[in-house]
């Protein structure tokens, strides 16, 4: 077995050291009754080329994104990553190091950390990130906690434009951690309009909101955040295209107190769902109250500037029970991948980036607006946009992907009573080509 | 912000000084400066066209004041990433002895597959027709856990081991209020691992910690006193973090389902038992696997990990979505659930990368393979036990399983403490053990060598060990007060990062200007 | 100045008037380590002795304060926000964590007098 050193000689030689007749003898403790005598009812060990094989076998199951014009988004988006990055974060120091806790021997892992927590700060326009956590939508159940513990309140309101999984996810997090619990989840406003002001009351702590929105609409959140703040509560951005904050004024800038997003977009590939990237920004003052691993500068003996995980009191390996979260993990390869990618964008990159998804989305906009049953609903967007279409959205999806189109995402995958709506993302990407197969497809699908 | 304490310019400043050279670099060991003392403002590394734009429709809130993200062309990045690499310890460098972690060997295999654009290049919300070779993928990882475990409910979206045992508490109690049984208390050892009571107090649930016995293992006398109506569950490592098997395991299991309880397992150490012994038939009713650790995905300096979770028969109908189902001939995914079942854990189909990796890891071992893996694991930590039992201190009698625990009695009186022998062991081109952890034995140092590294290797580790346990008790002390001597970086001082965090880089003050 | 008075959770107090000064020890400092952070409890908080008062932090471990008596909380030490490590250079003093009203000043008759805390903590030793 190649990935087992030990020969048999070994075995025998090391049983000898330790004293014991048989491996069995070191597995004496096993009650008698739960011992496996023989191997389980599985395949035996297979060579390289064999497992290669069969896995390539379910991968051909699959329809590439890159092999046909492609529009889903919906929370993952499909970017191009520079090589370089899938290069640098296959290197075994990176790719096989554990969690920073000697921060002498993992100076490369903190140091980038440093780096991506400030690149996540500055993106989002708050004071401070964190190491980051499991993906979007995780972060965002542990930014409605964290906002509960500042406010000690109880109250939640989402905002029917967050995309669904992400309410989901706090439902499901908040369902059993407050007695008393209260989520108020607004109705999908896709042409939106929706009051979320009108629904802050004393016991509000935190208004969840998404910019762009899941059906890609971009509003200015200052007034809101004002509101929010009179009432003593926190108004908490999520952000899903991590592309977008290249183009449009920062949560921060427009009052937030809490910045979640999915940071897959930069970085890392789409991956089916995962792993991706959950960044988390806050304020200075709300840092002691954050979840998970914060990195920190400090010097050593010789006063050499070095990094060390800090703040870990927070951490359930040390406060146990008492911690902010449970959290343990972060995502560090894929941060990794999102910082060195935006190293290599760097600001001007990151702008013209934006600004390529942006003018291939208008492209798109402009193409759908002139196929018949096709209906824009977005009066604003960065990369996505809502269109209503005049048969069921669900089929429409199907036969497009028969016609190798992959069109968007139906609504009514998430939302019961929106069957008529879909959501579609363009990229840099995309070329003309591709705009023009999906139009034509719809006029066809369509008619 | 505060800025205290950022010297800024740390290698010219002691450079010397400490490394003896005048560039502060020593040989293949180099200075490298964050990305924001070297980036520009217009540098890039991508090549991006200007895009045509006639009017932007971005509802006039385009973003206008710079960001502040410096940008490095592709060499300097490469090498900048690259130089920061050299700063870490990695499995692929050497025996990373890490107990409870499970720091094995990541085949490539694995990374090579995940690359496949067939699995790397779909979207998770494509139409599950185009994507029923990930569906399939799904449905054999669960195969192989399940017939692993012995239990028949699998969830996969679990992001990691701690998102494991929270999806895995929030099972357990949805099917205690199915049934309209309310409880308030889970029993934890105080042996366990962080974030066992930290899930339990997010489900809120009060935590009760259960002694240990003298000899390592709960205590089931003081166990059974605690059952009762109001415990939904008990958390259980097994093997325990102290490495040992637990002996009682079916009586407690038992006691704890005629208390009408919950057995939580945490999976942790599942790769002491792998292949020899399925959970299932010990009475675990829940347990997360930690595909980072038994099924060797990469630890990635801190994540991503994953964490499925294997379910009994009694809380199988209770797990959360989305779930792989056999629909005529191919797979369809459950994603709708009923009020009852646990809700979504996670935006979507949890870590595929990662799946992807654990199943082409499975393939090629096999279950004999994997039998193997847990024997050798086994071996292997005896093996060091043994061999450095009469210089250490061993908290408790033999065989161990796969990891194994030592306290600090041995360094009695020498004036040297664990965080000093771990920070010596660094010198000695080791990664620590983990140290102080569990918290019931004092000093604890819990290694951990695992089944992938040869004879040779341990004797190596083992040799580095018994020096310094040696030079400890002969009063060679000067080595460990220093150490790390000869790492990147010398110790750092984590009080100063705590009482004035700087979790940003800020640019440094402007000079003041000459008078 | 009345007479410092002491807990089994190494919490002093010394009362002043109406109002009670609550510091952790010398001993409970030096067992803790360097301090990083305390929280203290913001004024009109209501205590109970042997509750939950605030936390001291070090860089590997967090204590809770408890309130070695009942009563309503008037002041917060607002110096340990910029320097925390007064409370490992001065416990005694610059280092106190909050004071307090208390609600039953006969409460303190059930604490240890400094000659009984000084025996309790060498027989911890």
């Amino acid at each position: 077995m190649r990935y087992l050193p030990l020969s048999d000689d070994d075995r025998r030689a090391m049983l000898g050291v330790i004293g014991a007749g048989s491996v069995d003898a070191l597995f004496r403790d096993v009650p008698p009754s739960a011992r496996l005598d023989a191997p389980l009812d599985l395949p035996r060990h297979q060579g390289e080329l064999a497992v290669e094989r069969h896995m390539a076998a379910l991968a051909a199951k699959n329809v590439v994104a890159g092999s046909v014009p492609f529009f889903v988004g919906a929370g993952a988006y499909r970017h191009h990553v520079p090589a370089s990055v899938q290069h640098l974060i296959q290197r075994g120091e990176f790719l096989t190091a554990y969690t920073p806790y000697q921060p002498e021997i993992s100076q490369g892992t903190l140091q980038y950390l440093f780096e991506f927590q400030t690149q996540v700060a500055r993106l989002t326009g708050m004071d401070v990130a964190n190491a980051s956590m499991y993906d979007g939508s995780t972060a965002c159940a542990e930014a409605v906690l964290m906002a509960q513990r500042i406010t000690k309140r109880r109250k939640v309101i989402l905002s029917g434009n967050l995309h669904p999984h992400y309410a989901d996810v706090v439902e499901t997090v908040t369902r059993f951690t407050r007695e008393d619990e209260r989520i108020s989840r607004l109705k999908p406003a896709p042409e939106g309009g929706e009051d979320l002001a009108g629904r802050i009351d004393a016991d509000t702590s935190c208004v969840v909101v998404q910019n762009p929105d899941f059906f890609g609409r971009i509003s200015d959140l200052s007034a809101l955040a004002e509101k929010v703040h009179e009432a003593g509560a926190l108004l908490v951005v999520v952000v899903t295209e991590a592309v977008s904050l290249g183009a449009i004024r920062s949560p921060g800038e427009m009052g937030a107190d809490i910045v979640l997003g999915e940071g897959q977009s930069i970085g890392s590939a789409l991956n089916f769902g995962g792993p991706y990237l959950g960044l988390f920004a806050t304020r200075q003052k709300y840092v002691r109250q954050m979840p998970g691993r914060l990195c920190g500068e400090t010097i050593d003996a010789e006063g050499r500037r070095g990094f060390v995980l800090t703040l870990s009191t927070r951490e359930q390996h040390i406060r146990r029970e008492k911690a902010t979260s449970n959290i343990c993990t972060n995502s560090g390869l894929c941060a990794l991948a999102f910082t060195i990618h935006m190293s290599l964008l760097g600001e001007a990159g990151l702008r013209r980036l934006a600004r390529l998804n942006h003018a291939n989305a208008v492209r798109l906009a402009g193409a759908l607006e002139k196929v018949p049953g096709v209906q824009v609903l977005n009066d604003s967007f960065f990369n996505e946009l809502t269109i209503r279409v005049s048969k069921p959205a669900a089929e429409v999806i199907e036969a497009l992907a028969a016609r190798r189109v992959l069109g968007g995402v139906p609504v009514s995958r998430f939302h019961q009573g929106c069957d008529d709506l879909i959501v579609l993302a363009a990229t840099e990407t995309n070329t003309d080509d591709d705009i023009d197969a999906l139009a034509g497809a719809l006029r066809e699908v369509l008619a | 912000m505060n800025r205290q304490g950022r010297p800024t310019a740390p290698a010219a400043a002691s450079g010397e000084a400490a490394s003896g050279t005048w560039t502060g670099n020593r040989a293949l060991d180099l200075q490298e400066s964050l990305l924001f003392e070297q980036g520009g403002w217009e540098r890039t590394g991508v090549d991006l066209p200007e895009a045509e734009l006639a009017d932007d429709r971005l509802g006039g809130l385009a973003r206008t004041a710079p960001i502040g993200l410096p940008g490095l062309s592709e060499p300097e990045a490469v090498r900048h990433y690259t130089r920061l690499s050299c700063k870490n310890y990695a499995i692929d460098m050497g025996l990373f002895p890490l107990g409870s972690c499970t720091m094995k060997h990541n085949p490539r295999l694995n990374e090579k597959v995940a690359a496949m654009p067939g699995f790397a290049d779909i979207h998770p919300l494509q139409p599950v027709s185009t994507v029923q070779g990930a569906l399939e993928v799904m449905d054999q990882l669960s195969r192989w856990l399940s017939v692993l475990t012995g239990m028949p409910g699998v969830a996969l979206s679990p992001k990691a081991g701690a998102h494991g045992e929270l999806c895995g508490l929030m099972v357990i109690r949805a099917a205690l209020e199915a049934r309209g049984d309310a409880r308030k208390r889970v029993l934890v050892p105080e042996s366990a691992h962080g974030t066992n009571p930290a899930t339990a107090a997010l489900c809120a649930y009060d935590v009760d910690p259960i002694p240990a016995t003298p000899d390592g293992r709960v205590d089931v006398a003081a166990m059974r006193e605690k059952l009762g109506p109001d415990v939904a569950a008990i958390m259980l490592t097994n093997p325990n973090t102290c490495g040992l098997f637990e002996r009682d395991i079916v009586e407690i299991a038992e006691a704890v389902h005629a208390a009408g309880a919950f057995f939580y397992c945490d999976g942790a150490n599942f790769n002491a038992i792998v292949g020899r012994v399925r959970p299932g038939d010990l009475g675990v009713d829940a347990m997360h696997i930690n595909l980072h650790k038994t099924f060797s995905t990469p630890h990635g300096g801190g994540g991503p990990g994953a964490g499925p979770v294997v379910f009994s028969e009694a809380l199988a109908p209770f797990i959360p979505p989305a779930n792989v189902v056999r629909h005529g001939g191919g797979f369809a995914l459950r994603e709708d659930v009923p009020h009852a079942q646990v809700g979504r854990m996670t935006a979507f189909h949890g870590q595929m990368g990662m799946f992807v990796r654990a199943l082409t890891y499975m393939l090629s071992h096999g279950g004999d393979g994997l039998r193997q893996v847990a024997e050798d694991a086994v071996l292997n930590a005896n093996y060091v036990r043994e061999s450095l039992k009469d210089v250490m201190t061993p908290s408790y009698p033999g065989p161990c399983m796969h990891e194994v625990l030592f306290d600090d009695r041995f360094l009695k009186d020498t004036g040297v403490s664990t965080l000093d022998f771990a920070k010596a062991l660094i010198d000695e081109g080791f990664h620590p053990m983990t140290m102080y952890f569990p918290l019931v034995v004092h000093g604890a140092m819990l290694v951990e060598p695992t089944e992938t590294e040869s004879r040779a290797s341990l004797d190596e580790f083992i040799g580095a060990m018994r020096a310094l346990a040696v030079a400890a008790k002969n009063g060679e002390t000067e080595r460990f007060a220093a150490a790390p001597r000869f790492a990147p970086i010398g110790r750092l001082d984590e009080t100063r990062a705590a009482r004035q965090p700087v979790l940003t880089w800020q640019p440094p003050e402007p000079k003041q200007a000459a008078e | 100045m009345s007479e410092v008075r002491y807990t089994k959770d190494h919490e002093w107090i010394r009362l002043d008037g109406e109002i009670a000064v609550v510091g952790i020890t010398d001993y409970a400092q030096n067992a803790l380590g360097d301090v990083v952070y305390v929280e203290v409890p913001e004024p009109g908080k209501a205590v109970t002795a042997g509750g939950e008062a605030g936390v001291v932090e070090s860089v590997k471990a967090a204590s809770e304060i408890y309130s070695p008596v009942t009563g309503e909380v008037v002041e917060g030490n607002e110096a340990l926000g910029d320097d925390p490590a007064l409370v490992n250079s001065a416990p005694m003093a610059g280092g106190w964590i909050f004071k307090v009203k208390l609600a039953d000043p006969a409460e303190l008759d059930g604490l240890m007098s400094e000659a009984d805390y000084k025996a309790f903590v060498d027989g911890l030793e």
